[in-house]
């Protein structure tokens, strides 16, 4: 394998690898909040880049950005003070088929709002042909934004969760809800704000990913799958796992291109998920004796 | 909560029966029912979208003007998801419940395929809106299928790279009925027209990125030009992947890439892609001689006036499959059988597709002069020439 080609590969796979990172650590936070997978996460990210498209024929991009990911914040929000603050102590099956419901709903919504076409944001810089080369490998200068801005996004978490009060309340929560409530912390506040967080997070994702692997209506529930299974393997709850194990299995899946054919990408990931289930349910990076201290 | 549950379940049922009641109230018994198995949500729904809304248009004009010899069509659109189990049991449904005159649809090679021996032996009329080729080879005495030929596609793929001296190829195809039967044509004609395939993949029909698998094809420096056979968005990103990596190889598609949506998301990608179709994507250009471009014409104008969307060659072959349907009812009345034989002796009767020509033998009635080779063009369809 030529430099080039080995290069060529390992920026196709940090890109696959990035997006499925946000998207799993979208299910990270509202599990650390409430203790369940949120089915609907891959929804977010259909949302925030259908809005935005939709937005960008009335103004500039970035601002058509902003309100696709502020609309998608309000949607995330209502999911969870309509469907899910109400419910005294839900069991978590419970809660997991109505996320799954939810999924349906937006998906259907999203089916009569936009209809079944494929769409597009405009690339941020250049066009379709534009490529950017980097030690011989040419990529889309699209795929530095994804990078990028999706490791903005990892870095800001990391640091709202260590440093701001909000963030430290949130991260209470997760560790014990009844002596956070106990100590003052709103802990239903915190879910709603959860939701708010992995609605933007994802709608940020859904925008800098739409030039590369466009938007309709039905792209939510494969991202859902991969980015559950990227949760797993880095070990459910921790979002800097989140991101290594993303870009593992990113990079897997590029690299088994060159000897394997094409069809048996997603069999990977399958795999790979089944093996960590029977021999580190915890996940790679997370603890077995924390883990069975979990309800799920 | 559970008197609220069996609430609100109350007043779902109810919901339904009344809804089942009023349907049943508006059919009349000498109405003719068609039944039509589309897509219209899941993966395909590019195809069962503009094919369930072609048939709604169509049916809403043909009733207003006083139905087919003074019957009124009904038409029954289920949707499957493109999801071949659906498309069986809708079948059957239609068949046995809303006893249907015919069945227009489904709108993808693999359900048809599910569902062929199902209406073949219920002697069920059945126009499939999907492509491949196995639909209608071999021949079934009630199956018929308005698209073009998988084997002319690839025909006409084949001998425009003669023309262009390309003779190494890599095929890329799509992991559905549609992909799977293109590759199987495409490797069976290369050796007639001297063309060799040195690759071949098959990517999954969801596929957002094909980078990876662009890096590998082009570390091959013999591979003069790629074919790429689906019907999903995958046509476009695949364009834009290799146009990034900097490959400049021509890039063919199947008559799938049919649809203006995939040029606009393709951009700048799509320009130069050389593709087989039917004439409905360059009616305005057609010479005023040609006997498809008044009805062509007028297709386009209906639909993209009634409907905010652009017209693609998918919903044309819902609207070949009722033309034939009303043109054989029209000559002979409604006698399923007599139907079925005007169907199949059916000549010169103009579509969307290309002039029909049924025979016993031939079920789909196109021949390979129902393709042009189209390229894009400054963001619009356009007629190849070298």
């Amino acid at each position: 394998m030529t430099p080039e080609l080995f290069l060529q590969y390992l920026f196709a796979g940090i890109t696959y690898g990035v997006i499925y990172a946000i998207v799993a650590i979208g299910f990270n936070i509202i599990y650390n909040t409430t203790g369940i997978i949120n089915f609907a996460q891959g929804e977010f990210v259909m949302l925030g880049g259908m809005i935005a498209i939709t937005m960008h024929s009335f103004m500039p991009l970035p601002l058509a950005i902003v309100v696709a990911v502020l609309i998608t914040m309000v949607v995330g929000a209502l999911i969870e003070i309509v469907f899910i603050r109400w419910l005294d102590s839900p069991s978590v099956l419970r809660m997991i088929i109505i996320t799954i419901g939810l999924s349906i709903l937006v998906r259907e919504a999203a089916l009569h709002i936009w209809g079944e076409s494929v769409r597009a944001l405009p690339y941020f810089i250049g066009n379709e042909v534009t490529s950017v080369s980097i030690l011989g490998a040419k990529i889309s200068p699209q795929v530095l934004w994804v990078i990028g801005v999706c490791s903005l996004m990892v870095a800001g978490l990391s640091l709202f969760f260590k440093f701001t009060s909000l963030g430290r309340e949130m991260r209470a929560c997760s560790a014990n809800r009844r002596a956070a409530t106990l100590c003052g912390i709103n802990a239903k506040n915190m879910v709603t704000l959860s939701f708010v967080l992995s609605a933007g997070i994802g709608a940020v994702a859904g925008c800098v990913m739409s030039p590369i692997t466009y938007s309709d209506y039905e792209m939510g529930p494969t991202l859902a799958i991969k980015g559950f299974t990227v949760a797993v393997i880095g070990g459910l709850g921790n979002s800097l796992a989140a991101v290594a194990a993303g870009l593992l299995l990113g990079i897997i899946e590029a690299f088994s291109i060159s000897v394997l054919p094409l069809a048996f990408q997603d069999a990977i990931a399958t795999s790979i998920l089944l093996l960590i289930l029977f021999i580190r349910p915890h996940g790679l990076f997370g603890s077995s004796d924390l883990a069975s201290l979990k309800e799920f | 909560m559970k008197r609220g549950l069996n609430a609100v379940l109350t007043v779902v049922i109810s919901f339904c029966l009344v809804a089942g009641f009023s349907l049943a109230s508006v059919a009349k018994a000498e109405n003719i029912k068609v039944g039509a198995i589309l897509a219209v949500t899941g993966g395909a729904s590019f195809l069962g979208g503009p094919e369930a809304r072609t048939l709604e248009m169509m049916v809403e004009e043909i009733n207003a003007k006083g139905g087919v010899n003074g019957n009124k069509i009904d038409l029954i659109i289920k949707d499957s998801g493109a999801n071949p189990e659906k498309a069986i049991s809708f079948t059957k449904q239609l068949i046995e419940e809303d006893k249907v005159f015919a069945i227009l649809g489904p709108s993808t090679s693999g359900e048809t395929m599910k569902i062929k021996n199902i209406v073949e032996e219920a002697k069920m009329i059945l126009v499939s809106c999907a492509a491949a080729e196995v639909i209608v080879n071999p021949v079934a005495k009630y199956v018929f299928k308005t698209p073009q030929k998988d084997s002319h596609a690839v025909q006409k793929i084949y001998g425009t790279m003669k023309d262009l001296g390309i003779t190494k190829i890599a095929v890329l195809t799509g992991n559905t009925g549609f992909g799977n039967a293109g590759k199987g044509q495409l490797e069976k004609i290369a050796p007639e027209f001297g063309i060799e395939i040195l690759a071949s993949e098959v990517y999954d029909k969801k596929a957002t990125d094909l980078s990876a698998v662009v890096a590998k094809l082009m570390a091959n420096k013999d591979i003069q030009a790629v074919v790429n056979w689906s019907i999903v968005p995958a046509q476009g990103i695949l364009a834009k992947n290799m146009r990034q990596a900097g490959w400049d190889v021509p890039l063919f598609q199947s008559h799938g890439f049919g649809n203006i949506k995939y040029v606009e998301v393709g951009g700048a990608a799509a320009e130069g892609i050389i593709f087989p179709a039917g004439r409905l994507l360059v009616a305005d250009i057609l010479p005023d001689s040609n006997p498809q471009k008044a009805l062509l014409i007028k297709y386009k104008n209906d639909y993209e006036a009634k409907y905010d969307d652009q017209v693609s060659t998918f919903g044309g072959h819902a609207y070949d499959a009722l033309t034939i349907l009303v043109a054989a009812i029209e000559k002979v009345g409604t006698d399923k059988e007599k139907v079925r034989d005007a169907i199949e002796n059916m000549k010169g009767v103009a579509g969307t597709a290309g002039v029909f020509n049924f025979s016993p033998e031939d079920h789909n009635g196109l021949g390979l002069d129902a393709f042009e080779m189209l390229t894009v063009k400054d963001g619009k369809f356009a007629i190849y020439t070298k």
